[in-house]
């Protein structure tokens, strides 16, 4: 050990701790004390620590749960599907305009959730484009911006840009050659797809569709601009927050959907051992 | 190419233009209805900037404090995850991973639980509550992580402890180190966390939602608002307005980022 090393190991403790304290205690004293509380505070209503519970027993609850899983699977598969056909085009092909292509698909990808939201509005609202086209062509109106179609997809549209980008990355690391020797041994389209493709995107494809479930659990912008009859669960909390004001609920089911969008995450990645993120 | 495949080609390639048309025609719906004088009538109904300049007179101060609060975010953020970035890099250890693991949790967890969580046990600190700085701590604690990890994938791809024991044996002590090894190589983590940071400020609303008083509304807030209150055509300007302000910004992180968003990838494959 020559003496740089040395002189390294003596102020290096010091000087992580002192430049590590900052965001540490920042993040103690704002997230993870407040979550603290809020877990204690569920708990402190009529229902006491049942009140964790309610979101299976009670029936209003159960059911937009059961709503918003239906949704949320619904989108993933839907996104996976479109994201996987797309972005496995996007990586094995080159052709003028094709960055721009990439480039339009990733834009939409830091839209916030009430945007999105809107542009639904337009595209399927009461004043929206396939309205007035549908009723221009004599089909009457045309409107489910405000339904279980609407919702779906706003979600769609905020979840495709990001499965793609994962999914066009991972297709750029997987081999042509292998889809090359398939084609040459006689294997269809079908068949690469499923012995080929499939298997050598599962990775990506298993935390890209985590990702996008995990987000559209705990979606609430496009919910919210919507204002859908259908009552999405955050949308169910902000309603039990803010109308009838029984916060030791409302912090209960925040807390309860908290934890299954961390866990899909947790087990995507422990699936995957890749690292995967959430940003509604 | 066969035929077949020829013609698989074009299937594929009018579907991907198909699912981008999905995305860009409604952008393109807002900008027309946004200088639409009467939205019911079409383009026929003649183009006007009237909408944009009520949007302005509206919610000019919207637009000018999601400005202040993202700005406020990114300093934040360099001030607190840079360093803590740096550490992270330095000293890999299963504290280490805990501690990255932790703060992407107001990432993982949906925004709504955070909000909940700040009002309940900061709620009742009225000057605390009602001020922008309620909801800069909101916006910190979401985009924290996208700088942490942006940073820590760029010093992690360049082994920066090697070349920090070159600079000590020569003599440099930490500081200096720091000042002339790491942050230098750090540059292009912090550029694209920066361009990320901003960003993700600017367009929060799950959680500022929740945090914002009457006085401290966003950008996003003031859409929300506009979308449920007012005629279309001001909602489309409004997301015009809105859309100018984040599109360069997804632009510059499209064409800053990609060396660092393939950086995170990587290091993740770990």
């Amino acid at each position: 050990m020559n003496v740089g090393t040395w002189r390294m190991g003596r102020g290096t403790n010091t000087l992580a701790f002192v430049l590590a304290a900052p965001a540490v205690v920042v993040f103690g004293a704002f997230w993870l004390l407040p979550m603290a509380r809020l877990a204690v505070f569920a708990a402190g209503g009529q229902l006491g620590w049942a009140a964790y519970l309610a979101v299976v027993t009670h029936p209003r609850y159960l059911e937009s749960l059961i709503s918003t899983v239906v949704l949320s699977a619904a989108v993933t598969a839907a996104t996976l599907a479109i994201g996987g056909i797309a972005g496995v085009f996007l990586s094995r092909h080159r052709f003028p305009g094709h960055g721009l292509l990439v480039g339009m698909l990733t834009l939409p990808m830091a839209f916030p959730g009430v945007v999105v939201g809107f542009l639904v509005i337009l595209l399927a609202g009461r004043q929206g484009l396939i309205g007035l086209l549908a009723q221009a062509l004599g089909a009457g109106k045309l409107v489910f911006a405000y339904s279980m179609t609407g919702l779906f997809l706003g979600y769609l549209y905020f979840s495709i840009p990001r499965v793609l980008l994962t999914i066009m990355a991972a297709a750029e690391k997987l081999d042509p050659a292998l889809e090359e020797a398939a084609r040459s041994l006689g294997a269809s389209p079908r068949q690469i797809l499923q012995d080929v493709l499939i298997p050598g995107l599962k990775p990506a494809l298993i935390s890209a569709g985590a990702l996008c479930f995990a987000t559209s659990m705990g979606a609430f912008g496009t919910a919210f601009t919507l204002a859908t009859r259908i009552s999405v669960l955050p949308m169910t909390i902000y309603t039990e927050f803010t109308l009838f004001a029984d916060m030791a609920i409302a912090a209960a089911m925040s807390l309860v959907l908290g934890a299954v969008t961390w866990l899909v995450l947790a087990l995507a990645r422990n699936a995957t051992g890749a690292g995967v993120a959430a940003a509604a | 190419m066969t035929m077949r495949q020829n013609l698989l080609f074009w299937l594929l390639l009018a579907f991907t233009v198909a699912t981008c048309a999905f995305l860009i025609v409604p952008i393109g719906l807002s900008l027309l209805a946004g200088v639409s004088a009467n939205w019911q009538l079409g383009p026929s109904g003649g183009l006007t900037l009237r909408w944009i300049e009520e949007v302005w007179s509206l919610y000019s101060g919207t637009v000018v404090r999601s400005l202040v609060l993202a700005v406020a975010c990114l300093i934040a953020d360099l001030l607190l995850g840079v360093p803590l970035a740096y550490v992270l890099a330095r000293h890999p250890s299963r504290r280490a991973r805990a501690i990255e693991e932790l703060i992407m949790l107001p990432v993982a967890v949906p925004g709504l639980a955070t909000a909940l969580a700040l009002i309940i046990l900061y709620g009742g600190w009225h000057q605390f509550r009602g001020s922008s700085s309620f909801i800069l701590v909101g916006h910190v604690l979401f985009t924290l992580p996208f700088m942490v990890r942006s940073v820590l994938a760029v010093l992690a791809s360049i082994d920066v402890k090697t070349l920090e024991e070159g600079a000590a044996s020569l003599g440099a002590g930490p500081w200096r180190r720091l000042a002339t090894v790491v942050l230098p190589n750090a540059k292009p983590g912090i550029l694209a966390g920066s361009l990320m940071v901003v960003t993700l400020s600017v367009g929060e609303f799950n959680m500022t939602w929740m945090l914002h008083t009457p006085l401290t509304q966003t950008l996003p807030v003031g859409l929300a608002d506009a979308y449920a209150s007012m005629r279309l055509e001001i909602a489309s300007a409004y997301t015009v307005v809105f859309l100018l302000m984040i599109v360069p910004l997804l632009i510059l992180m499209q064409l800053a980022a990609p060396s660092a968003v393939s950086g995170t990838a990587a290091r993740g494959g770990k």
